[in-house]
């Protein structure tokens, strides 16, 4: 076939899932008085810098409660005790360090 | 983003910045496009608690704000109305690419990152229709899911589909059934980690010799046709089937990887093993054809033959230059494999592979310490997994077994020139028939 020809090929690519759009949690009104998670996802010294955190919240905001909570395995399992501890116990999260 | 959505929490997650491309891009694909997200600078790791209080009292480095203002912002200003309710999405993806000149095709694969940067062969219908005549499979069959990371969503793909890859790979009809039995692992061969992990596929069984590729001289290296070009379609068909891979936003490699140019593609050399092959350490009859997948290559150690005097400690020490996260697999020359039941008296790859276990130590202290144990054992173990919570009892001076004995594995492969051996770290995934996608 010459260069100049048109032809027609294949899309190489897979299938890709449908997305299906999830709420997300209706935010505080304020942080006064309320207890906010600090939870460690145990990766590449997450925990020291989620402590720099929870410092400034003391130095900052002393009136919001933290919970330095490092999750109960590595990050690539759910860890439903720990979300449920949050959730009872807890107003707001604060998640780290994704790298 | 669990914890957002199933539990209702309000949430902040947190990151350094290189990654802001692939965690926005992982939030709007699990459909939480909205979800709050605040940068520091990269790295994290190895910082002192007063570098690590700079970055919080400083400002995000995306946005230019203050880090700690966005935080709580984040959990208390309300969304705008996007991002809450439920919608779909339907991305399905086209059969076919609008027809053009070969030039501009050629351009338009590159342009979408479908290729490896490498010269491919245009996916032409008579071309994909050859390598479909190979197998008894139906072109629309599904064959698996593949996914670049365990956030990500997983795709899916048909036979069709692999046939694409296959004939862009410059792969031959004959070797189709290898490339779809690689396909069906689900396992990628372009998986997303910093780490710039790879793959490595062995072939067992009688169809190495029916398509001709090569477990002799050089069967390592760009000597022979079937073995480049199935393991660059391994490559190609889970960059593109799984939906992509693209540096910063679906590849976070920070080297990067040249294994996975062709994902380390090479038959067993059973005719000249002494030992019995890995597919039937694995469960299948010696007449089976299979391909075995393995993750997380990068490292090698090697060195020449085994010493009367002082092999062992050569071994050892070679199993200490190993990150002790990733297990050890032998890949070994048949003289090496000889030499093994010679020194050692292991007539069999399990007696090799008990000498292995056993002999791959270090004190607790150092193992512990390492930054992947940390990252990846140290919370299994914390969390009671077995072996790493009796581990993790041991006193730091305590010389404790670095690997699991199931996580090691002996693979024999090359030409016999000489003894020259490595050692791969690499986790096995799993054995699949390459009978069942003739």
């Amino acid at each position: 076939m010459s260069t100049a020809e048109k032809v027609t090929v294949l899309n190489p690519m897979g299938f890709a899932p449908k997305v299906v759009e999830k709420a997300l949690a209706p935010r505080l009104a304020t942080l006064d008085g309320k207890t906010v998670y600090l939870v460690d996802c145990r990766f590449d010294d997450s925990d020291v810098f989620l402590k720099q955190v929870q410092a400034w919240f003391g130095e900052h905001m002393p009136s919001v409660r933290t919970v330095f909570k490092p999750i109960s395995s590595v990050y690539l399992k759910d860890d439903p005790m720990t979300w449920a501890e949050i959730k009872a116990r807890g107003h707001a999260a604060i998640v780290g360090v994704g790298h | 983003m669990t914890i957002e959505a199933q539990y209702g929490v309000p949430t902040v997650a947190m990151h350094t910045d290189k990654f802001d491309r692939v965690v926005r891009s992982v939030a709007a694909v699990n459909g939480m496009a909205e979800l709050r997200q605040v940068f520091v600078p990269q790295p994290v790791m190895g910082k002192s608690p007063g570098e690590l209080r700079a970055y919080v009292d400083g400002r995000d480095p995306l946005t230019g704000r203050p880090v700690m203002q966005e935080v709580v912002e984040g959990l208390t200003v309300p969304f705008d109305g996007r991002g809450v309710g439920t919608i779909e999405y339907d991305r399905s993806t086209p059969r076919l690419v609008e027809p053009d000149s070969e030039e501009n095709l050629h351009h338009l694969f590159m342009e979408n990152r479908w290729t490896d940067y490498l010269p491919i062969v245009l996916p032409t219908e008579e071309r994909v229709a050859a390598m479909l005549a190979r197998t008894r499979r139906k072109p629309d069959e599904v064959v698996g899911r593949m996914r670049p990371t365990h956030f990500r969503e997983a795709w899916e793909y048909t036979v069709e589909k692999v046939a694409v890859n296959a004939v862009m790979a410059g792969a031959r009809p004959e070797y189709f059934p290898v490339i779809l039995a690689l396909a069906a692992t689900g396992v990628s061969a372009r998986g997303s980690t910093t780490s710039s992990m790879a793959a490595m596929a062995v072939v067992n069984g009688p169809i190495r010799n029916e398509i001709k590729m090569n477990a002799g001289t050089g069967a390592l290296a760009p000597y022979n046709h079937a073995n480049a070009t199935i393991g660059r379609a391994y490559g190609l068909l889970s960059q593109n089937l799984q939906g992509g891979s693209v540096p910063g936003l679906t590849y976070m490699g920070s080297q990067g990887n040249n294994y996975a140019y062709n994902s380390i593609t090479f038959p067993e050399n059973e005719e000249r093993s002494p030992w019995e092959p890995f597919h039937v350490q694995h469960g299948f009859r010696a007449t089976d054809s299979t391909v075995s997948v393995f993750s997380g290559c990068r490292a090698t150690a090697y060195t020449l033959g085994l010493r009367e005097t002082h092999w062992r400690e050569h071994v050892r020490n070679m199993l200490r230059g190993m990150d002790p996260h990733i297990p050890p697999v032998f890949v070994l020359d048949p003289i090496t494999a000889r030499q093994f039941i010679d020194r050692g008296g292991f007539t069999k790859k399990d007696a090799l592979i008990d000498w292995v276990y056993d002999n791959a130590r270090m004190p607790a202290g150092e193992f512990w310490d390492y930054q992947l144990v940390q990252n990846y054992l140290y919370p299994r173990a914390t969390f009671g997994e077995e072996p790493w919570a009796t581990k993790l009892k041991a006193a730091p001076d305590e010389m404790i077994q670095v690997f699991k004995r199931e996580d090691i594995h002996v693979v024999v492969v090359g030409g016999e020139t000489n003894g020259y051996w490595r050692i791969m770290g690499a986790t096995y995934a799993k054995t699949v028939s390459v009978d069942d996608w003739r």
